[in-house]
């Protein structure tokens, strides 16, 4: 109570037990405690550093690091610097984490709706998949899918051929495109498309709007996105060739290839995030009052429709805080890499960590680069959040 | 208040114990806790493995029993802590462990910037490369193209990049975080090629169901000197270490073994008297071991309790054990090979 | 009585049946699996699917099984399925780890103890939770620390001397409980005055030296042995202060800080007492019997650190707040891998030169700061779903913070999270395996580590005891998830309105 207003209509509070003064009392009891903690620490590190004629800081971050990496998505050879070395492991990361959310918001999305089916063995299956897959630890499902992934797969010289895909023990090995001089005509095409397919859109949107007629624009801008690219191509005379992979000795050459690590980790995520998302998506979709879907066939509106238009909007209201936070999950999951010999960030930081011996400089990295993806995905889904909101009302 | 409490008790605790680990130097502190702390590697068949009955043996294994039996005359008083790659130097660094005897090559970096002293090379030893026979490859220099997995964290990675550069080859690393991991890869057909310490691959060929599929191609890519280490700053220690691997190869110079160190003391070659630590004409003591802090007959424990450098080498990865190594550069000085310890004098 | 029309029945039409597609299992498979063409499709679909899945792994794990056999070469044929005996012959080793074979009898203990006194816990119909709990959060824990690891703690007698200073001091402020803080400052203004200096002079101690002096327990600096003194004088005062003042309240405090003091010198006792049990080293345990301690230690410390953090979270005073929540959030935003490297090779380097704990130590005290952080939001959880008017009420009856939450807030919130704490610990349980990425041998590093025995090496050896891993772990953490949603309808029912 602040001793302003005056005090004598005020009961008189006892210094000790005035609650301000014990707020602050024991604030700065845990200030002092904290900074005491914190300079112990600091403390004992340097000594510790010193005694072992390390220093801190971070300068091998240009030095050469002499190791090859087994997936990079940038340029990178064995004198590159750890730094970069560091940089690939995080592209490999978001790599896989972004091609895992997507999997798995599908698969999660399908089960979820499937345990719902009035189908009694599609429930079924959907219901003993979740309970399956949830009580599993993912490390051994890591381990299991990476089994399962190289185990019965032939070697290379047997390599499953489809259609100039080739399917072994050392990744699937495809074609992959070689666009020669002229083939920004294909680019500009792509573009073109996009921007048609979002004017389309908008046309079709508003001529509903205006006259109830429907138009499918879906498939007329999947259209446009394919075709007009084509279109351009081929005016400047198809200027694409393929680069096949040709098998070597040993493997093949050539091509684009997706390492077996790869797949296992991103069925391995996938697999396991969407069980619990079909799990938030069945308690979405359930949470949406029944006379919701009742009004929406009063209306006339197909079943169909009224999922797509009555129950998901109202469902992802719901859905999207839980979902958010598997994904964040899944992008922390993917660190689990290391078991399996994917080079993601954890992995890279660890073989820098043990090639330099910098332990507190590469546990720093690995959380700042954590910490921050948590809170960029937390403020975008904040931001979706509150747009889903607005609809509402 | 009770916050208060809790805070004075962590304090109090850490001063506590602050006070009862006051830093002496590791031969005191081990001779007051009556062991020698050793990292091991946990599963390398001829260096540091643990058998069914959880007895550990190997050549990094023994060495630690010889600095046991150094300091307390008993070879037994010695614990291991199995150790990864990429814990192996922090464990050493943080005084979790004593010695590091977990073939661990010395580099400049380690040696210089790790706070780390490697004390002696207890074997000479070279990366190679392990294949499948029915690849029906002969030569290093034939694996372009070829995928290789191997270790993480070790110097390995480093040699192989450097080879397959410097030979114009193409390659992919698979790189794992455990050895285990590494050999499982390798028997899937994950890669082609498995590289580690020759050593290494003889022993993890030992453990495959059928290890004559698997040939070991002829190409050393690197030197990899294996030792203990222990750490910076603490000489008295590190002579301990150096010099007890010094007796053993002394030891085997001279000739001395488990068998007849007693018959040797009687000898009249000057040189076996001094390392046997038997007392001069005149009555007055050799003064070596205790020079370094160790008992008069400091070499016959070791000799007695571990044997001397040949003996460790043949019993445990020698021509009469599966891995079916032969001395090569392992060898003394004297018999064509790298082995070789300033004198004791 | 009217008369008769023809057309008009005068007995009850006799009750047909109801259509056959309707009732019974005809009625029952139309309804659920053939409704429409479109489902009957989908039906006979997933129906296959289910037939292919079932056939190759019953196939695999039973009819084309290995089941006898003493090494490699009764599972190393072609076309076999899985290989039991691999199972068989490394299963004592997946439970107890590389522990002592015939020191085995002690983790067996454990397991039969912890085990009787778990069941009862689960049970909500059994009695005496409270003292039920204290057996599992404290005893239990001694117990196994000192079965486990041997005891026998070089405990030194600076040690004791140290935790006597401090509930020396702890009694110096039983007064201001009993009294009050006004009326206790007035009462015992002496013993405060004296813990207080020696409290300056311990702090001094620190920093300049006074020399040493030979004491009963060996040879201590000056300072801290003054310091020690004027805490006991201070305790001391005040008990016999507290003794003849003969009030209820104050006998009461003494009791408890009594129990307090017995409790702890005894277990220092227990602890440092040579009970002739060979000690066993943490590098020595593995398999389940790490699992359970590293899951169980994680749960036990990260209840009480998640209440203070989730009360912290909660709280007004704005450092206390913010603290509470970078650390839950800093915890929370980095994987568990990343928490287990910073333990095994980061924390060694802020430990005071000479401290060090042993692997498994570090990986405890990462996964119990890990876990403490996700208790906390489930706590918080709790904390939110308790009407405010719990809270007005409790300040309205005169209760003091620490009184409304632990006897009116806390109670109810923690009922109403008991599911929350199954699912963390279910998610513990199965974070645990990530230690074997630092070395340790938890239940999966153990049977991963089976493999590389050239003894049983052959196809079929991982998948045989990856699936027996999976099973091991579904067994578990499925039991708990249904143990939690069995609560969470017990619950659900009582606080029905």
């Amino acid at each position: 109570m602040s001793a302003a207003e005056g005090s004598s209509l005020e009961p008189r509070v006892s210094f000790w037990n005035d609650p301000n003064t014990r707020s602050y009392a024991v604030q700065a009891i845990m200030v002092l405690a904290l900074v005491a903690l914190g300079y112990e620490l600091y403390a004992n590190a340097s000594v510790n550093l010193a005694r072992l004629g390390k220093t801190f800081g971070y300068d091998f971050w240009y030095k050469s690091a002499g190791f090859d990496i087994l997936q990079s998505l940038i340029p990178y050879t064995s004198s590159s610097s750890y730094g970069t070395a560091i940089i690939v492991g995080f592209l490999n990361t978001i790599l896989v984490a972004v091609l895992g959310i997507f999997l798995a918001t599908v698969i999660g999305f399908l089960v979820g709706i499937m345990r719902l089916s009035k189908n009694w063995l599609i429930a079924k299956i959907a219901t003993v998949y979740v309970e399956l897959i949830r009580n599993i630890p993912l490390f051994l499902q890591i381990l299991i899918w990476y089994g399962a992934v190289l185990k019965p797969l032939p070697g290379p010289k047997q390599a499953l051929n489809v259609g100039g895909f080739y399917l072994s023990n050392r990744g699937l090995n495809m074609p992959s495109p070689v666009f020669d001089s002229g083939a920004w005509l294909g680019l500009v095409g792509l573009i073109a498309g996009i921007v048609g397919a979002i004017i389309l859109r908008r046309w079709a949107r508003a001529r509903q709007m205006a006259t109830g007629q429907p138009f499918p624009y879906i498939w007329g801008g999947f259209g446009l996105v394919i075709f007009l690219p084509i279109i351009g191509l081929l005016v400047a005379g198809w200027p694409v060739s393929w680069d096949t992979p040709k098998l070597g000795a040993f493997n093949f050459s050539g091509g684009a290839t997706i390492i077996p690590e790869f797949i296992a980790l991103l069925f391995a995520l996938s697999v396991y995030t969407a069980s619990f998302i079909a799990e938030i998506v069945r308690a979405g979709i359930q949470a949406v009052s029944h006379g919701q879907t009742e009004a929406a066939s009063a209306l006339g509106l197909r079943a169909g429709l009224t999922t797509r238009l009555v129950t998901v909007p109202q469902a992802m209201r719901i859905i999207i805080p839980p979902l958010a936070n598997q994904y964040l999950n899944l992008t922390k999951n993917s660190s689990l890499a290391v078991a399996i010999a994917y080079p993601d960030l954890v992995a890279m930081g660890g073989t820098v960590l043990n090639q330099t011996g910098k332990a507190i400089e590469v546990v720093l990295i690995w959380m700042v680069v954590y910490l921050s993806l948590s809170l960029l995905t937390s403020s975008f889904m904040n931001w979706f959040n509150s747009r889903m909101k607005l609809v509402e009302r | 208040m009770k916050r208060k409490i809790i805070g004075l008790a962590l304090a109090a605790s850490a001063s506590i114990f602050a006070a009862t680990a006051a830093a002496a130097g590791t031969l005191d502190d081990v001779k007051t806790k009556g062991f020698v702390q050793c990292g091991v590697n946990p599963a390398l068949a001829g260096f540091g493995a643990p058998d069914a009955q959880n007895n550990w043996t190997g050549m990094d294994i023994d060495f630690c029993r010889a600095v046991a039996a150094a300091i307390f005359n008993d070879p037994t008083k010695v614990k291991f802590t199995p150790l990864t790659a990429k814990d192996r130097f922090t464990a050493l660094q943080s005084n979790e462990i004593d010695i590091l005897s977990r073939n661990s090559t010395w580099t400049m970096t380690r040696d210089t910037s790790l706070g780390l002293k490697f004390a002696g090379i207890m074997y000479y030893d070279g990366q190679g490369f392990m294949v499948k026979k029915s690849l029906n490859v002969d030569s290093a220099l034939k694996l372009s193209g070829a995928a290789v997995c191997t270790q993480t964290g070790t110097t390995t990675e480093l040699n192989l990049a450097d080879y397959f550069k410097s030979n114009n080859l193409e390659y992919k690393v698979v790189a794992f975080e455990k050895n285990e991991e590494v050999l499982a890869a390798y028997q899937d057909g994950r890669c082609d090629v498995f590289t580690t310490d020759q050593s290494g691959l003889y022993a993890s060929r030992l453990t495959f169901g059928t290890p004559d599929e698997h040939i070991v191609l002829p190409e050393i890519i690197s030197k990899e000197p294996l030792g203990p280490v222990v750490r910076q700053g603490d000489d008295a220690w590190f002579n301990v270490v150096k010099w007890t691997y010094y007796a053993l190869v002394n030891a085997e110079e001279l000739g001395v073994t488990s068998k007849n160190v007693e018959e040797m003391k009687a000898s009249t070659n000057p040189e076996i008297l001094r390392l046997l630590g038997v007392k001069n004409a005149d009555g007055t003591a050799a003064g070596f071991g205790t020079g370094i802090g160790l008992s008069e007959e400091w070499v016959v424990q070791i000799v007695k309790g571990v044997g001397n450098y040949g003996e460790i080498f043949e019993r445990n990865v020698g021509e009469s054990t599966p891995l079916k190594i032969s001395r090569g550069k392992n060898a003394l000085w004297n018999a064509g090979g790298l082995q070789y310890a300033p004198p004791i004098r | 009585m009217e008369p008769a029309v023809a057309y008009v029945r005068t007995e009850e039409a006799p009750k047909l049946a109801a259509p056959a597609n309707l009732v019974g299992w005809r009625g029952w498979v139309l309804a659920n699996l053939f409704p429409n063409w479109k489902n009957g499709l989908l039906t006979i679909i997933a129906g296959l699917f289910l037939y292919w899945v079932l056939s190759n792994v019953l196939g695999w794990a039973l009819f084309r099984a290995v089941w006898t056999g003493e090494n490699r070469d009764a599972c190393a044929v072609e076309g076999v399925g899985a290989c039991w005996p691999f199972v068989q012959a490394k299963f004592l080793q997946w439970i107890y780890g590389f522990y002592p074979i015939d020191q085995r009898w002690r983790v067996n203990i454990c397991f039969l103890v912890g085990g009787a006194a778990l069941v009862p816990m689960l049970m909500p119909s059994a009695p005496h939770k409270i003292w039920n709990a204290l057996f599992l959060l404290v005893v239990f824990p001694l117990i196994v620390f000192i079965l486990l690891t041997g005891g026998h703690f070089a405990l030194p007698l600076s040690t004791f001397a140290g935790v006597a200073a401090l509930l020396a001091i702890a009694a110096a402020l039983l007064p201001l409980s009993v009294y009050g803080i006004e009326e206790g400052i007035q009462k015992a203004r002496i013993n405060l005055v004296l813990a207080g200096v020696g409290i300056v002079v311990w702090i001094a101690s620190f920093l300049m030296n006074f020399g040493t002096v030979p004491t009963p327990i060996g040879v201590m600096s000056v300072g801290k042995s003054v310091a020690t003194l004027l805490f006991f004088a201070s305790g001391g005062l005040a008990i016999v202060q507290l003794m003849a003042d003969r009030n209820l309240g104050a006998l009461s405090v003494l009791r408890g800080w009594l129990i307090v003091a017995l409790a702890l010198f005894l277990a220092m006792l227990l602890l440092k007492i040579d009970f002739g049990l060979e000690p066993v080293e943490t590098s020595q345990w593995g398999g389940l019997l790490v699992t359970l301690v590293v899951a169980i230690t994680g749960i036990v410390f990260s209840l009480p650190l998640g209440i203070l953090l989730a009360l912290g979270r909660r709280s007004n005073m704005p450092i206390v707040k913010y603290f509470s929540i970078s650390f839950i959030e800093i915890w929370r935003g980095v994987p568990l891998i990343t928490v287990l490297f910073m333990a095994s090779v980061m924390l060694p380097l802020f430990l005071p030169p000479g401290v060090n704990f042993d692997k498994l130590t570090r990986a405890l005290i990462a996964t119990a700061i890990f876990a403490s952080a996700y208790m906390a939001e489930v706590v918080r959880g709790g904390l939110q779903a308790i009407p405010r008017g719990q809270f007005e009420a409790a300040q309205a009856l005169g209760l003091s913070y620490w009184n409304m939450m632990s006897l009116i807030v806390l109670p109810q919130a923690l009922k109403i999270v008991i599911p929350g704490i199954v699912n963390s610990f279910i998610s513990l349980f199965k974070d645990t395996t990530l230690v074997a990425v630092i070395g340790l041998f938890d239940l999966l590093g153990i049977v991963v580590a089976g493999f590389a025995d050239s003894k049983w090496a052959s196809p079929q050896t991982a998948p045989t005891g990856y699936f027996s891993a999976a099973l091991i772990f579904w067994v578990f953490c499925f039991g708990m998830s249904r143990y939690s949603q069995f609560i969470e309808r017990r619950l659900n029912t009582g606080h029905k309105r």
